[in-house]
């Protein structure tokens, strides 16, 4: 199929953060390759004349006023870190 | 070969609301780490983001007041990355649809001397889009921690043009990008607080070449000075690759303001990929024209333009209305007080408020809003100066004790006997003879018919009198011994 030939499965996986075994690149190459031949499909399908849109419902304007409410106490925010040091979670050290 | 600098500025400004941009928890600064946090913030699971109104309405205002266009729709777009300040692994921003487009920053340059003004002009805008701001990472030796306080902050991007060529031009668009911003009521701006923030694009090509060099990108230039010193910096770095015959790398630096040297950041390893794509959970954004005048409405007069109208309206001299325009709430103290003086009497009131004013008020660390002497107080002052009740030197420690406990300057002459109090009528019409004595030309001229020559006298007989004397019965006795 032309789509899984403009598959980048080491990019992909790079840009995802995952570490793919050699059979786990052939399948996702794959699965992934169909997901963009059948979106392949959908670019095909004549759109002239159609106003694009950002989403399925002719909806906008949804907000609130700015009227602030009370957030999550720190130690609830935190109970899901693994790792945690003076209210702070504890990643590895990056810099970008 | 001649070479020029081509800089393009890309700049965030925090919004000031009281909630985050796509939740309603508080947004803040200086809140201990991890307390302004909710589902939404955090990312966690089945969590939707709503818009924070308040915030489109300042970016719209912000876009209005530097003369863009508003986009009638605009949406919201994913910008996917991995990076522990961000717990969703994206920033919701605006990719192809901003929500403002083009506009411009007017800007000052340096003038020939202090007191002359500089040659204005407009560095073009690209595009203002609305994102949210992500968390802040704190760097240690073998980790780093991570605070969600600010993620979510409501954040502008203001992109310029690439079209400032040097550094004091940029110095320049960000003094006056901020004092409009500041204006506006949109952002307090303060760097330190990370509300306003520079990444500088700079390159270098021969004069009369159109298209760009390769840009450096300049970050972490976190005051203004930092943002001119970094570009000056970097100016200069890249013509000395030039002149040594290298060529200039695309690449990140960082400008360490305290040391004046700059950096490579580690390449990335490969260039970004945002994978942008529009945010399914949020419905785009219309804005009509009845909630643009609106906002127009609420835009107040830009610095300069009120620096302009103050020249001409007050006939105030630019040094002093360049102060005057730094402070919106400088500026609208001036006008209370020039308006309550009358006629003729702004340059004064200026003066005062600029040398006198301003100056308490930086040796007592206080502000403007907290002086105790109010615009009224201040007009009465001068006129009493006007009117020749107050000598200056009198006036000075007038002044001093208004600053202290806020009384009318009228109150203090009465309480502390700087009353311009008849003295002896004998030892005022001595103190007249010696100044009509002490000018023959004045005398002459008076005698001539010039009618103002009087007033020449009067300056000596106030200053032996300390200040203290009557105007009218000066006057009158002036009258009686030249008759």
């Amino acid at each position: 199929m032309a789509a899984s030939s403009e598959l980048n499965i080491d990019h992909v996986a790079r840009l995802a953060r995952l570490a793919l075994s050699p059979q786990e690149k052939a399948e996702y190459s794959r699965q992934l390759g169909d997901v963009l031949h059948h979106i392949g499909q959908l670019g095909k399908v004549d759109v002239n004349g159609v106003e694009p849109t950002a989403h399925a419902y002719p909806v906008v304007n949804v907000w609130d006023e700015d009227v602030p409410r009370a957030g999550l106490p720190v130690d609830v925010a935190l109970q899901n870190a693994p790792r945690q040091r003076q209210h702070m979670i504890a990643v590895p050290k990056v810099v970008e | 070969m001649n070479y020029e600098a081509v800089i393009g500025l890309e700049v965030h400004v925090q919004v000031k609301t009281r909630s985050k941009m796509f939740t309603r928890v508080a947004a803040g600064y200086g809140h201990e780490p991890n307390t302004l946090t909710d589902p939404v913030v955090l990312a966690l699971p089945g969590v939707l983001p709503v818009m924070n109104k308040a915030a489109l309405d300042a970016v719209i205002k912000a876009g209005l007041m530097l003369g863009c266009d508003i986009a009638p729709v605009c949406k919201w777009d994913r910008k996917q990355y991995f990076y522990p300040d961000s717990p969703k692994n994206y920033q919701i921003s605006q990719y192809d649809q901003p929500i403002c487009l083009g506009g411009g920053v007017e800007i000052e340059l340096p003038g020939p001397a202090r007191n002359v003004m500089g040659e204005h002009k407009r560095i073009p805008l690209t595009r203002i889009h609305l994102e949210e701001d992500v968390g802040k990472l704190n760097h240690f030796a073998t980790d780093s921690l991570v605070d969600y306080n600010r993620a979510g902050t409501p954040l502008m991007e203001i992109v310029s043009e690439p079209a400032m060529h040097s550094a004091e031009e940029a110095y320049a668009y960000l003094t006056s990008l901020r004092a409009t911003m500041v204006y506006g009521g949109i952002s307090d701006c303060d760097m330190e607080k990370g509300q306003l923030r520079c990444d500088a694009n700079i390159s270098v090509r021969p004069v009369g070449e159109t298209r760009l060099g390769t840009k450096v990108e300049l970050k972490n230039l976190n005051s203004i000075s930092f943002v001119r010193d970094g570009i000056a910096h970097e100016i200069k770095r890249q013509l000395a690759v030039i002149e040594r015959g290298g060529t200039i790398v695309q690449e990140t630096r960082d400008y360490d303001g305290q040391t004046g040297v700059s950096q490579s950041l580690r390449s990335k390893e490969m260039a970004h990929d945002y994978r942008y794509f529009p945010d399914p959970d949020l419905m785009p954004v219309r804005v009509d024209e009845a909630w643009k005048s609106r906002l127009r409405s609420e835009c107040p007069e830009l610095p300069f333009d009120r620096q302009r109208r103050f020249m001409s309206q007050y006939q105030v001299p630019y040094t002093i209305t360049s102060v005057l325009i730094l402070d919106r709430a400088l500026g609208d103290y001036f006008e209370e007080a020039a308006r309550l003086a009358g006629p003729g009497r702004a340059q004064a009131v200026g003066n005062w408020l600029v040398n006198d004013l301003l100056r308490e008020i930086g040796v007592a660390k206080t502000d403007l809003a907290s002086a105790k002497v109010r615009p009224a107080q201040l007009a009465e002052l001068v006129n009493l100066i006007e009117s020749g009740t107050l000598l200056a030197n009198t006036a000075r420690t007038v002044f001093a004790k208004m600053f202290a406990t806020g009384d009318s300057p009228a109150a203090i002459i009465e309480r502390e006997g700087l009353t311009a109090a008849p003295t002896d009528a004998g030892e005022l019409e001595q103190w007249c003879r010696d100044a009509i004595a002490g000018n023959p030309k004045a005398l002459a001229e008076f005698k001539a018919g010039k009618e103002s020559a009087i007033n020449a006298f009067k300056g000596p007989v106030m200053k032996a009198a300390k200040g203290r004397a009557d105007p009218k019965q000066v006057d009158a006795t002036l009258r009686r011994l030249l008759a």
